[in-house]
């Protein structure tokens, strides 16, 4: 079995990433994993909240924590992990063009590649919006859960989905205060035991609201709010201005396309999974033979789902370069699919479950 | 259940989730040739937001910037550190008497020692 076996490249260090890489090196498959920063974990680290779930999905367990135990899997398993590390191109062939630290150019001639390169976070133009002061979620959440540091005193976001009431409630667990959470929709759109929490805690919501703009010479100043009319036109006379010094964009995030676009990777467009992402099958292969995708790169969710794709492209692919039975293969990744099934369940969970059936209906017919 | 951020400044000094922060070495930049304390280990972005900067560029059109989505994506917080202009200051860490510039525009080279590294 695989002797000679050219190693399985995974791109991207955080929670679909690790666990793939996991799951081959456990299979016995050489593996190299590589990501662009300085450490390992994506944005693990900074989820400081505790994950949902059942206890076979590490609910209850917060992101960080769930971080750690990835990290101390892979150094176990002894894991190739090359950190500063950029993949800059994926060559016809499985060459993986990488680049150390700015300075050591070299392509790994990879059996396969699994591409979890997570995604970024949307921005949202109104007038002032570059100003110092305002910031995607992510960035202010990045700041107080794991450097530190408070980027504010006073803080309105924007967007009340569950990026937006969870770093409200980190923010306010910082020190810092919010003075509201504004959503353009009817509803609030995060899970209720989050937005719960921040409610409890004196936050207001404003629901059919937009920003207008920031105001402020070298920064953020003050921040106009006005509802809105069912086509999301501001209704004149209803504006309002709040004094803050930081305004947090939370309005989702788009999968990091780059890699597969330049892999060749056909593309599918989910809106409600965040745009753009590369097609797959229930293994999570992408249009191209070799190449995988998984977590938000493949569809933009949560932590938890993200960890299941991980290993289902990991079992997949160290059955693809021999290190792993049919059969072993076949009876890991049904259990895999019973936790993913599981986790997409709910209100919340019903939009992703039909979402992510039409990316696999149409990912079968190619394979 | 709030956090308590250290006197009159924006470190989180003790958190209900996190606890105390791990020590570190302190370690002093310059920006624009004023020392300022940071951590070892932390990116140039936190140090400067800890000292309470507020802008940390201006384009070529003079208006301010500082960051937006602090993971090294969309090049907001760029600086000139040690001569190199364009440096992503929300990855790239802090390093004892490490020079930091605001830049106006795309900024210039400037050499250096630190020239080649980022």
């Amino acid at each position: 079995m695989g002797v000679d076996s050219k190693p399985a490249v995974v791109v991207g260090a955080g929670p679909a990433g690790l666990c793939a890489a996991i799951e081959l090196k456990r299979a016995g498959a050489p593996v190299v994993l590589m990501d662009e920063n300085g450490k390992p974990g994506g944005q693990l680290f900074k989820q400081i909240h505790k994950f949902f779930g059942s206890r076979e999905h590490s609910a209850g367990t917060r992101g960080f924590e769930i971080g750690r135990r990835l990290l101390a899997d892979s150094l176990e398993l002894g894991i190739d992990v090359r950190l500063d590390t950029e993949v800059v191109g994926i060559e016809p062939g499985l060459g993986v063009w990488a680049v150390e630290r700015r300075s050591r150019s070299y392509t790994l001639e990879a059996g396969c590649v699994i591409l979890a390169t997570g995604a970024s976070e949307n921005g949202l133009a109104f007038p002032g919006w570059t100003l110092p002061g305002v910031m995607t979620a992510g960035c202010a959440q990045t700041l107080v859960n794991v450097h530190r540091v408070l980027p504010g005193r006073r803080v309105l976001i924007v967007g009340s989905g569950n990026v937006g009431v969870i770093v409200g409630y980190q923010l306010l667990q910082a020190g810092a205060e919010v003075a509201a959470i504004i959503e353009g929709a009817p509803a609030l759109g995060g899970y209720g035991v989050h937005t719960a929490k921040v409610r409890r805690a004196g936050v207001p919501f404003y629901c059919g609201t937009t920003i207008l703009r920031a105001e402020g010479e070298e920064g953020v100043e003050r921040a106009v709010i006005a509802k809105v009319d069912r086509g999301f036109k501001p209704i004149a006379g209803t504006e309002e201005t709040l004094e803050v010094d930081t305004i947090c964009i939370a309005v989702g995030l788009t999968p990091a396309l780059d890699l597969a676009y330049l892999a060749g990777c056909k593309p599918i467009f989910v809106p409600e999974l965040g745009g753009n992402m590369p097609l797959h099958d229930g293994y999570m292969r992408s249009s191209v033979e070799g190449v995988y995708v998984v977590g938000d790169t493949a569809g933009v969710e949560e932590a938890s789902t993200a960890m299941e794709e991980g290993r289902l492209a990991g079992i997949h692919a160290a059955y693809a370069l021999g290190f792993l039975g049919e059969a072993a293969m076949r009876e890991r990744t049904e259990a895999t699919w019973g936790r993913l099934d599981s986790l997409r369940q709910g209100v919340f969970g019903q939009k992703r479950f039909a979402a992510k059936a039409r990316i696999l209906a149409e990912g079968k017919v190619r394979a | 259940m709030s956090g308590e951020a250290s006197s009159g400044g924006r470190r989180i000094a003790s958190h209900p989730i996190l606890g105390e922060p791990e020590a570190a070495r302190e370690v002093t930049i310059y920006l624009d040739g004023a020392a300022i304390a940071a951590k070892e280990g932390e990116p140039i972005m936190s140090a400067l937001v800890a000292a309470g900067v507020g802008v940390f560029r201006h384009t070529k059109r003079g208006s301010p910037r500082r960051m937006f989505c602090g993971i090294g994506r969309c090049t907001d917080c760029v600086m000139t550190v040690d001569g190199i202009p364009g440096v992503r200051t929300c990855v790239t860490p802090v390093r004892e008497g490490m020079l930091v510039e605001r830049q106006e525009g795309a900024g210039s080279w400037k050499g250096g020692e630190g020239h080649g590294r980022r």
